[in-house]
Formats: structure tokens, C-alpha cells, sequence
């Protein structure tokens, strides 16, 4: 079973849709061509929370949906939990 | 979806109402008392207590009386009677639902007090709760109908699963010919290009982005951070980490097709079928009062952690796919999508299962909100009173 959704291939976080431990390799749904991909998680991740699905650098913009959701406050590693520890808004 | 005929209310304007409530609506602040009075001394009657109403000016006060004539002329009120502090704003709003046609009278409390106001509209009362309760239910279509969509305590199941089911929902329901009301300004942060795009045409477009600029330069000139307020705690506790991130969830609930035919202020009542914006906030039942007030006789309410709001004179529809939510807070939810997140379901599954509680609250099941006595009433205040 598909432990989180992608909505966008361009997207660079997915969404659980189960709580991941950490330490499990998970495989997600990409909604948008149904394509399925993996990865492992580094922190433990509850439903509705967010996994990065690359390496994203300090300063860089998230991207969800196929479109930006803020920029990133501190360095994210594949597989990490990606929240408001380390992604703010770019808008407010 | 099996047909699109339901039994409803036709009023006497010809619009269609889902319920029949009989409303004793205070005009100020002051006068909630008498008109709670009423509503405990007559069966069938709902009073609707609200906070405002004293010193209002501009337009504030102009929105005061949009809402306050728009919810006593809604097509799920039979009647109406008023009650304020004096009677000239009083009877501007009794003329202003008396263009509907529809049984309504005001009191007011200066010169009398209470006790005599709470006798004379209680026999007023006693009148139109028997003028009502003989009212028969008609055939009526859907395609009469207006009703309004919001999400609140999103998460992000929200953009995930039930705001796309919504969005499937309302694309086919403007195919039938439903007027569809949408919202939540600052809500679109992030996704108003999205919205914009969507507008019916360039004219349409120019005044959405007008409102949601003014919206979002009033947020930006505060000069806060409003991380904890939108997003709200409940969204940051559901995986919802920005406020573009919210916007591009909650704006899956106007679908894919159904183009915007024009931008209404808030508490105004649409000018034709289709979808339309209104400009609210986004705050549940402040937003679901104003639908209400524009005309809308049925709000769906998407949730992702579990808000509960409800409306006192339109059912409220609650729909999550959060299984946490869904298990732990069934009594909120009438229509259960948590098999999206398990692929059990599809989007087109989901929007059907949104309508068949649409038609069967058309018909008369009370929904959750309704069950558990949600009756928020919250008007929108623009700005300091004088």
C-alpha cells in the first residue's frame, strides 16, 4: 500500500497518508501519471505531514501541486519531514 | 445521481428554499434578549443573537444591513420579524425582506420595552409559525437553487481527497444549472493566478484581483506573522505548513471546468447561474453567514481536522477524508471519503456520494451541524464602530 500521495511529478514533497516511521523506505502514488516512486523516510512523518522526495537547499522554493508553497529555512534531506521548521511562506 | 427534482419551499419571489424557519432576527446587540424572549415562548421560532449593530457607519453599516436583509430574505426563511433598539434602521430592515414577499414585521424597544415587544411580536410570531407549518412542499429542480462551499480546519487530506471531491461535485452540479458561491479571500494566497484563470472574463478577472489585492495589502500592512492563524494551529497540526500551500488545496473545491461569472461583495446575492466569488473572510461561520445572507440555501463543508460549524438557517454538509477525524469525530461527519486515501475510491465516486447527501438534505435529513444544534451566526465586521 502506497504510504503517501504525490499530487504533481514536478513536486518536491509528497503527503503521507499513513504515519511513516523513520528508517522505512515508502512508496508513494504520483497522482498525476500514476506512476509510483520510493523513498526513505529520515524522520518519523504522521498522516497529512509532509516527506521531501529530494535534497533541497537552504533559501529554496518547495514545490506542490506543480507550484511553489514557500521557501525553505533550513537544509532538507530526501526523506526528511519537511514543516514549519524549516518552510515559510514567501507570500506574508 | 438519480434525477434532479427534490421537494422544497417556493416562496412567494419564486425562489426555492430546503428548509422552513421562521426567524426572529434582533437588529442590534441590545435587542437579542427580546428576540431570544420569543423564540423561548414560540415552537418553531429561531432567534439570531449577533454582537453588532450600534454605531456602525460606512461600509460597515451598509454590510450590517446587507446581511441582516440578506438572511432574513434567504428562501429557507418562511418568516421573519425583527426586533431593535428603535425603529427607523428596524424598518429599513422589514422593507428590505418585505421585497421578497414573504411574511415579515418589526418591533422596536424604545417607547415599550421589552416585555410589551416580547408580547406583541410572540402573537406575531404565533402567526407566522402557523402560516409556515401549513406551507406544502413542491416539486422543485435543483437547477433553482443556491448553494455555497468552504473548507475549514483544512488539512492536507483536504487538498489531497475531499476539496477535489467537492471540486468534482460542483463542476457537475454547474453543468445542471446550480448557482455555486466560493470564497475564503485570503484563502487563495498562492493560487490566485490559479482563480484568475478561471474568471468567465477579462472584466471578471480585473475585479477579482482588485479584491484579493485589497484583501491581502490589509493583511500585509499589519505587518505580522500569521503563521498560527492562517494557517491555522489545526491546519500546522494537520501537515499544512504555508498559506500557499492551504490556497492551492482549497482551491481544488471549484473544480476543473465551471468558469467565474462575476465577483460579489461580501453578503450580495449573485446575478445569474454558475459559479461565483464572493469576498469574504475565511473564518467558517463568519463565511457560511454571508453565503447564507447571498442566497445560498445549502453550504458543503469540507474538513480535514474536524471543524464543526454550522449555520442557523442552512444545513451545513460536512465532509472529511481524514480517517483520524472521520473515526474519532464521526457524529461531525456526514460524508465519509476516507477511502480516497486508501485508493479505494475515485474522485468521481467521492463527487457522487456529495450528491446523493446533497439530494437527500434537499429532501430533508438533517445533517450533522443541524442534529448538534450548530447555529453559528457571525456577522462580518469591516472596521471600528464610531
Amino acid at each position: 500500500m502506497e504510504k503517501f500521495f504525490v499530487h504533481d511529478k514536478r513536486d518536491t514533497v509528497g503527503v503521507a497518508v499513513a504515519d511513516i516511521q523513520a528508517g522505512e523506505t515508502v512508496t508513494g502514488w504520483v497522482m498525476e501519471d500514476n506512476s509510483i516512486v520510493s523513498v526513505k523516510a529520515l524522520s518519523d512523518i504522521k498522516l497529512g505531514h509532509k516527506i521531501a522526495l529530494k535534497d533541497i537547499a537552504k533559501g529554496e522554493t518547495v514545490i506542490k501541486y506543480g507550484e511553489p508553497i514557500g521557501k525553505t529555512v533550513a537544509p532538507i534531506a530526501k526523506g526528511e519531514h519537511v514543516h514549519v521548521h524549516n518552510l515559510k511562506t514567501a507570500r506574508w | 445521481m438519480t434525477g434532479t427534482k427534490f421537494m422544497g419551499y417556493r416562496r412567494e419571489n419564486g425562489s426555492v428554499g430546503v428548509r422552513n424557519r421562521v426567524v426572529i432576527l434582533p437588529l442590534d446587540d441590545l435587542s437579542n434578549a427580546a428576540a431570544e424572549g420569543v423564540a423561548k415562548l414560540i415552537d418553531g421560532t429561531i432567534a439570531l443573537p449577533h454582537p453588532y449593530g450600534r454605531l456602525q457607519f460606512g461600509e460597515d453599516l451598509e454590510l450590517l444591513f446587507r446581511t441582516l436583509i440578506g438572511t432574513g430574505s434567504n428562501p429557507n426563511v418562511a418568516a421573519c420579524i425583527v426586533i431593535g433598539i428603535e425603529p427607523n434602521w428596524t424598518n429599513r430592515v422589514v422593507e428590505g425582506i418585505a421585497k421578497t414577499g414573504k411574511p415579515v414585521a418589526g418591533f422596536a424597544i424604545e417607547r415599550y420595552g421589552d416585555l410589551k415587544v416580547i408580547e406583541m411580536a410572540s402573537r406575531k410570531a404565533i402567526e407566522f409559525v402557523q402560516y409556515a407549518t401549513e406551507l406544502q412542499k413542491e416539486e422543485c429542480d435543483i437547477s433553482e437553487l443556491v448553494v455555497s462551499i468552504k473548507c475549514g480546519e483544512s488539512d492536507t487530506t483536504s487538498g489531497l481527497a475531499s476539496n477535489p471531491s467537492i471540486g468534482n461535485a460542483v463542476d457537475r452540479l454547474v453543468d445542471m444549472g446550480v448557482t455555486v458561491l466560493f470564497g475564503e479571500t485570503s484563502e487563495l494566497t498562492g493560487g490566485e493566478h490559479l482563480v484568475a484563470a478561471r474568471c468567465a472574463t477579462p472584466e471578471v478577472r480585473e475585479q477579482f484581483m482588485q479584491s484579493f489585492k485589497s484583501y491581502s495589502d490589509f493583511i500585509i500592512s499589519q505587518g505580522v506573522d500569521l503563521c498560527g492563524s492562517q494557517p491555522t494551529e489545526g491546519n500546522i497540526a494537520g501537515g499544512l505548513t504555508t498559506i500557499e500551500e492551504k490556497a492551492l488545496g482549497n482551491i481544488q473545491k471549484i473544480g476543473k471546468r465551471a468558469m467565474i461569472q462575476g465577483v460579489l461583495q461580501p453578503a450580495e446575492a449573485p446575478k445569474g447561474k454558475g459559479l461565483w466569488y464572493m469576498e469574504t473572510s475565511s473564518a467558517g461561520a463568519e463565511a457560511v453567514t454571508l453565503f447564507a445572507a447571498g442566497g445560498s440555501v445549502l453550504h458543503f463543508f469540507t474538513t480535514g481536522q474536524g471543524n464543526i460549524v454550522g449555520n442557523p438557517i442552512i444545513p451545513v454538509i460536512k465532509i472529511s477524508a481524514n480517517p483520524v477525524t472521520v473515526s474519532t469525530m464521526s457524529e461531525h461527519i456526514d460524508v465519509d471519503l476516507t477511502g480516497l486515501l486508501r485508493r479505494e475510491m475515485d474522485l468521481d465516486g467521492a463527487g457522487t456520494a456529495i450528491l446523493d447527501m446533497f439530494i437527500r438534505t434537499l429532501n430533508g435529513r438533517y445533517t450533522c451541524a443541524e442534529a448538534l444544534s450548530h447555529k453559528e451566526f457571525i456577522l462580518t465586521k469591516l472596521y471600528r464602530s464610531a
